[in-house]
């Protein structure tokens, strides 16, 4: 199984004004795992949402898949990638089992077709099945976490898009997660973009990392790439920031 | 969403009313007119045809009423033809109502002239008698409450002051009873009276004498649709065995049976008078749903839910999308939220009164029902628009984002995630909406819509509170079931997925 890939050419997004991405050009790698980083406001959450159309560039052109994201292919790029939120961004008048079959129940799929991708997916995500029939709101945030993901799945897309997904659990829930995550989009080989502004969390998860600041990509590579030979000194601080314990050595 | 929808459906459907029609007696809403068309109905039953009354209001809602069918046959007053319905007197009376399909009978026998009225103590210890001694400087100040139909005809108020060159300047608009009582508690000191009331006795009133002959005769006539003539002769020639039979002194002993302090039922009232008068006695127990209490609750709640689940529907379904509207594009939203809040600014009874000119123009047919109707939906669209409005920008933007990074197209959307997220607040509105209406609904009295504010007007009109009651506690009580249901249906959506 393989993804499908990004690219970004020249692309600007300006609000209220004032620059908020770019120019900029960047290509993401097919089934491969991404993950922007960089401090708030540095213009990362900007950028996974112009990749599904959910805005639009001011200049410059967005490909997935070797065609171009606009109004118009929006949507069928939507229906080839999946897309979670922190919290999950799961709809609270419908159970977990109504948030994730939402769509393939839009698209008219049978329930037994439903069911048997539902099998699959609790059994990925290890998701309770006594769960499915419970409301958001009496979820715990892990498990909040992987109905969005299940959400993200359920038309077997092609890429992935997590926009800080991890940043409202509990460090152990969150610790776990990561775990299972990074093993899934291993089992999957999807293309995955994620965006996060932990560095440890990036670096576990990266295959390529790219660091923004000010709309910019300040440098990109492996992760150790930026920890052994950053390119200016706001990489060096970027990277010294991000405390590990003080074990000894 | 559908449980709801269905229990609409089924309140409209079963809101549809029977078709068979009966011959109708319309009425202006006073003693002597109900007392007259309460005789008219038991002729006409009498004659083997179902028959029923139907209150209206002054003279052009009659008029009107009887031009275009809703009614068959009123009793009207000469003077008001020549003078009021027609802008200038016809040479040939009887060809002019046969222009509009209407014709006349021959007078019943009394008139009710326009006179004014005043207590005799204070006639006496100013020393008035006649119209003419209202002329004088020193009874400038004299205080005056006049029906607004007197105060705007060219042939009460303005043509009288103008005859005796009155000096009067302190004029208030009232209802005819309230008037009187006003009279009597020295409130104020003259009123216009109709030679025929039975308050006249009742509160021993002097009637000044119009020595200047400005008052026409107003005798009592039948006015009838020609083609009730052909329809129903037998109950033509019943109604004209009133001609010549009523006496004034009997109908103003008539009029204060009904409005003395015994309050006697006018239908009991004009059933006695036919018995000894022409020896009728009308079938007793025909169209008996009016006469129990029960019944006639009954009956007006019928009437309100007509009233208000139409208007209600008919808001939901134009209201919710004006809502969406709004909250999709701001700007429109805005031209939208403050066209319906200036709706909802305008006062209830002015906005109902409105409707009647509009509704005439838009359907031929200006009053009861439809204008009333027309009104409440008006009147609810905004507590709906604005709710809709609030419900669906109330939706965290992160919620939004995700229906469309699904894939969903924005209508799928709407229906599959917006709306039923909006769905507590918009049945809020709705609830808002219905409670309202309810209450304004019995404002469709003043425009002969029925409902519960038919008897709510008709006791002011008598001063009779039992009858004002009848009325309103059915009215809040329909509110506060209303109010309940809704909070069941509430429940029920918030509970469900």
């Amino acid at each position: 199984m393989s993804g499908a890939a990004f690219a970004l050419d020249g692309v600007t997004k300006v609000y209220a004004g004032r620059p908020a991405l770019g120019p900029l050009t960047l290509d993401v790698p097919p089934s491969r795992t991404t993950v922007l980083i960089g401090p708030s406001g540095c213009g990362k959450s900007t950028l996974l949402r112009l990749l599904i159309g959910l805005i639009e560039p001011d200049a410059g052109s967005v490909m997935f898949d070797g065609t171009p994201v606009t109004p118009v292919t929006a949507r069928a790029v939507r229906l080839r990638t999946g897309y979670v939120i922190q919290d999950g961004g799961l709809f609270p008048h419908l159970t977990a089992r109504g948030n994730v079959t939402l769509m393939a129940r839009h698209l008219g799929w049978d329930q037994s077709r439903i069911d048997s991708r539902i099998q699959e997916l609790i059994e990925l995500t290890r998701f309770p099945a006594d769960g499915l029939d419970r409301r958001p709101q009496h979820l715990s945030g892990g498990q909040r976490q992987r109905v969005g993901l299940m959400r993200a799945l359920m038309l077997n897309p092609d890429a992935l898009l997590f926009d800080e997904p991890l940043g409202a659990l509990d460090p152990l829930v969150r610790a776990d997660l990561q775990v299972e995550l990074r093993e899934v989009f291993r089992t999957l080989g999807k293309t995955v973009v994620l965006v996060t502004h932990d560095l440890g969390e990036a670096a576990y998860f990266a295959d390529h990392l790219v660091l923004l600041r000010d709309g910019q990509i300040v440098q990109q590579g492996s992760p150790a790439d930026l920890w052994r030979r950053p390119a200016d000194p706001f990489v060096t601080r970027f990277v010294q920031a991000q405390r590990g314990p003080e074990v000894p050595a | 969403m559908t449980r709801y929808w269905i229990l609409f459906l089924g309140l409209l459907a079963g809101c549809s009313g029977p078709v068979n029609k009966p011959v109708v007696i319309g009425d202006k809403k006073f003693t002597e007119s109900i007392i007259l068309a309460e005789m008219g109905v038991q002729l006409a039953r009498s004659s083997g045809v179902k028959a029923r009354r139907e209150d209206l209001g002054g003279t052009p809602a009659v008029w009107l009423a009887l031009t275009q069918g809703d009614i068959d046959a009123y009793v009207e007053y000469t003077g008001t033809i020549t003078r009021e319905i027609f802008p200038t007197e016809p040479p040939d009376l009887a060809a002019a109502l046969a222009a509009h399909g209407v014709r006349m009978s021959k007078p019943l026998g009394f008139r009710n002239n326009y006179a004014l009225g005043m207590r005799k103590d204070v006639a006496a210890a100013k020393s008035i008698t006649k119209i003419s001694d209202l002329a004088r400087p020193d009874l400038a100040d004299l205080r005056c409450g006049f029906i607004p139909e007197f105060v705007d005809r060219a042939d009460g108020w303005p043509g009288l002051k103008k005859r005796y060159a009155l000096p009067q300047g302190n004029v208030q608009t009232m209802v005819h009873t309230l008037a009187y009582r006003a009279v009597a508690e020295r409130a104020i000191d003259v009123t216009e009276v109709y030679t025929t009331d039975g308050e006249i006795a009742q509160y021993d009133l002097l009637v000044l004498e119009d020595d200047g002959h400005f008052f026409p005769a107003y005798e009592a006539v039948w006015l009838y649709r020609a083609d009730l003539e052909e329809r129903h002769p037998a109950v033509v020639e019943q109604l004209r065995r009133l001609e010549g039979h009523i006496a004034e002194v009997e109908m103003r002993r008539m009029n204060s049976r009904a409005q003395g302090d015994q309050k006697e039922d006018e239908r009991k009232i004009a059933s006695e008078f036919l018995s000894y008068a022409l020896g009728v006695t009308p079938p007793t127990a025909a169209e008996s749903t009016d006469d129990t209490l029960a019944g006639r609750v009954l009956q007006t709640t019928y009437e309100h839910l007509q009233l208000v689940v139409p208007s209600l529907f008919a808001a939901t379904l134009v209201a919710v999308p004006l809502g969406v509207v709004a909250a999709r594009r701001p700007t429109l939203g805005k031209v939208v939220l403050a066209t319906t809040g200036v709706l909802q600014t305008i006062p209830s009874l002015a906005l109902l009164l409105f409707m009647i000119p509009v509704m005439m123009a838009l359907i031929g047919k200006g009053i009861g029902a439809p204008p009333a109707i027309a009104a409440l939906f008006l009147y609810s669209l905004l507590p709906i628009v604005r709710n809709t409005h609030t419900g669906l920008t109330g939706i965290p933007a992160s919620l939004r984002e995700s229906a469309v990074a699904l894939g969903l197209p924005p209508w799928a959307a709407l229906w599959r995630v917006e709306l039923p997220l909006a769905a507590p607040t918009i049945l809020a509105g709705i609830r808002t909406a219905a409670v309202i209406n309810v209450g304004t609904a019995t404002l469709g009295g003043f425009m002969w819509a029925g409902g519960s504010g038919r008897p709510i007007l008709r006791g002011i009109d008598k001063f009779d509170l039992p009858l004002m009651l009848e009325g309103a506690i059915p009215a809040a009580l329909l509110a506060l079931a209303i109010e309940t249901l809704f909070g069941l249906v509430e429940r029920v959506v918030t509970r469900r997925g």
